[in-house]
């Protein structure tokens, strides 16, 4: 259970940068918090007293990960298959490049189909299909029944 | 007894035909979502917050509720028949449960499963109801030094018991604060980390990080795991109900796990995962047959499902009356309550005692239809682990996108999702917890309300967040979540036997 001594695999590259975005976000939080403690000056406890102490934490913590990525890595991680997840994001992606004129179906039926492939199920064409049909059937039911205002496409404004 | 003459009418609005319907379908989709893997409670309640806005509060919120039992009911059929646990606090059902499927006594398991978690549920909702007037009067006297403290208890335990160190909790729980920040701030007017962006003047959406982390992040990671993710589903061989010895072996394990649990699920320290862990060390520890242990032993099974189960309705107890969320359910759950302009805490019982009361009652009614549903149709709920995983995570995205976009059409909303999707995939792939961040997102600007509160009363002296006692008191117990696995660790040499994750 404990793998207290060290490693021999050197840093945690991938922890090492996660506590320098931390860093970084603590920057910018510490950054607003100082440009509001300058514009509202006029109460004790203003706007700016919690992001202040947020950025202080944030530094701290970013400095505790940086301490534990040097200890090495505590635990094996397996490869991750790029491929598949490229898939997933350009679904995620597609549907908002597609949905302002294509409208919620094709959008969605393109994010189905693209996801569909990640996890290793084609033929393309087919899931865009399927997709659409089903996220027409969605549309219907949610934009009518529970009035949820959806992007409209092409597809949409049949109805 | 104040408590039985509220719940008696509590029973009235629950037994609407409405509230039924409401019920057995939270009930029902709980179930599901318990079953199929990378879907939780917490996501399906997310997903469903936009789209009950313009329903009924106490309906809505009743089938919130069974969503929440449901899905510690179908965890453990997936966790039984899979060992792919659908919630975190499955996980040690898993251990036996599978073994049992395995050497063919899946029914008796299930069985086992289900009987516990009913008995447990319906003892804790019962503890709930006893104990919640009484936290009620304790609470209404205290000051917003004392709430402040309550959330820092808060924030410490949860990210003291998710994750594999206190380090990544912390660091989880900070960038959930930090998200909370965003947008315009309600006492001065001024907008914060908005760096001009006008979408982000409203802060961000709970609900958008909440199914960013769990449905988009979930995905990815499984999608990045590819070919390694390999599961075989066990069917459920012979009969569904237990023999003489499962129930003499059951009972026992099904009451000590209910002791264990409601308690520690309503301490603000939270969780339903460490009882379950605690329930199975106590069970393989009185077991007269230690040697089944790690080959199918069903008090492994009965202890820590009762135990998950009667955490559930405990965590319920500081979120119902103090508005304290101290899991990720808990947490959208608070949100639901907010989007119809409810505040829980002591208040709510004054002002809504049929909407609370009605919820309390509606969870024993949830639980009788889930053992109904459970026994009985578990050969349904079995076929969902069926459908293929690129038809599941595709129609998971579907959800979640067509979620986000109900409550905000927005392609900048859209664009948030995607990020913090990445965000949740990172988090996952390191090994930091999610829970603390959606808590963090919901508390944290609550905790910053008290904290000016407090030091506006004392005209900014920092002294008064210590001088009450209960504040002390909370505090101190702060101080120990958070640094009490280190001493664990320094004093015994090993690592605090903590460390699940989730929901």
């Amino acid at each position: 259970m404990s793998e207290t001594s060290a490693s021999p695999s050197g840093p945690d590259k991938a922890r090492l940068a996660i506590a320098a975005a931390l860093g970084g976000v603590a920057a910018v939080v510490g950054w607003d918090a100082w440009r509001l403690s300058n514009v509202a000056a006029h109460s004790a406890v203003g706007p700016a007293a919690f992001p202040t102490l947020i950025a202080v934490g944030l530094a701290l913590l970013a400095i505790a990960n940086a301490v534990e990525a040097m200890r090495g890595i505590d635990e094996a991680r397996p490869r991750d298959e790029l491929k598949p997840m490229a898939w997933v994001l350009g679904g995620l992606l597609g549907q908002i490049a597609l949905l302002p004129f294509a409208g919620f179906s094709i959008a969605t039926g393109w994010l189905f189909a693209a996801t569909a492939r990640g996890f290793g199920r084609g033929p393309l064409w087919a899931h865009i299909l399927a997709g659409t049909v089903l996220s027409f059937v969605i549309y219907i039911l949610f934009a009518k029944g529970l009035q949820l205002s959806l992007p409209a496409g092409p597809l949409e404004r049949l109805i | 007894m104040e408590s039985f003459a509220a719940l008696a009418q509590g029973v009235m609005v629950a037994l609407q035909p409405a509230n039924l319907l409401f019920a057995f379908v939270g009930v029902m989709l709980g179930t599901a979502v318990g079953v199929l893997p990378g879907i939780g409670p917490a996501l399906t309640v997310a997903l469903l917050l936009p789209i009950t806005f313009k329903l009924d509060p106490a309906g809505s919120l009743i089938m919130f509720a069974g969503i929440y039992y449901g899905g510690m009911y179908g965890g453990s059929t997936a966790s039984i028949l899979l060992n792919t646990p659908g919630e975190s606090s499955s996980i040690v059902t898993a251990l036996e449960g599978n073994k049992m499927a395995r050497a063919g006594r899946g029914g008796p398991a299930l069985a086992t499963a289900a009987i516990g978690s009913f008995v447990a549920g319906t003892i804790a909702t019962l503890g709930l109801a006893l104990i919640a007037p009484t936290v009620v009067d304790i609470a209404i006297s205290f000051g917003p030094e004392d709430y402040f403290a309550l959330m820092v208890l808060a924030f410490c335990t949860v990210s003291a018991a998710f994750g594999s160190s206190v380090t990544r909790g912390l660091t989880s729980l900070f960038i959930g604060l930090t998200l909370g920040l965003i947008g315009i701030d309600l006492q001065s007017g001024q907008a914060r980390l908005s760096f001009g962006i006008p979408d982000l003047l409203d802060g961000v959406e709970v609900t958008t990080l909440a199914v960013a982390l769990f449905a988009i992040g979930e995905t990815l990671s499984v999608a990045a795991a590819g070919a390694r993710a390999d599961e075989i589903i066990e069917p459920v061989k012979g009969s569904v109900f237990m023999n003489r010895e499962d129930w003499k072996r059951s009972w026992k394990p099904w009451l000590r796990g209910t002791v264990l649990g409601f308690p520690i699920g309503a301490m603000p320290a939270g969780g339903a995962e460490i009882p379950t862990f605690l329930s199975y060390a106590l069970e393989k520890r009185l077991c007269r047959k230690p040697e089944e242990f790690g080959n199918g032993a069903i008090e492994g099974v009965a202890g820590p499902e009762a135990a998950n189960n009667a955490a559930a309705a405990g965590v319920l107890v500081p979120l119902l009356t103090l508005g304290l969320p101290t899991s990720a359910t808990a947490a959208i759950m608070l949100a639901g309550f907010q989007q119809y302009g409810l505040n829980p805490g002591p208040l709510l019982f004054a002002t809504a005692p049929d909407l609370v009361w009605g919820l309390i009652a509606s969870l024993f009614i949830a639980n009788a239809m889930l053992l109904i549903l459970n026994l009985p149709l578990v050969g349904i709920w079995v076929r969902l682990l069926a459908i293929p995983r690129p038809w599941l995570y595709a129609g998971i995205l579907v959800f979640a996108t067509l979620g986000t976009l109900g409550a905000n059409p927005s392609l900048v909303e859209l664009g948030m999702l995607v990020a913090f999707g990445l965000l949740g995939y990172v988090l996952r792939r390191y090994d930091y917890p999610i829970a603390p961040v959606v808590v963090g997102l919901i508390l944290g600007p609550l905790a910053e309300q008290q904290l000016r509160r407090a030091l506006a009363i004392s005209v900014g002296d920092p002294l008064t967040l210590f001088q009450s006692p209960v504040a002390l008191v909370l505090l101190a117990l702060a101080a120990l979540a958070l640094f009490g696995p280190l001493l664990f660790k320094l004093i015994t040499g090993h690592r605090a036997p903590v460390g699940a994750d989730e929901d």
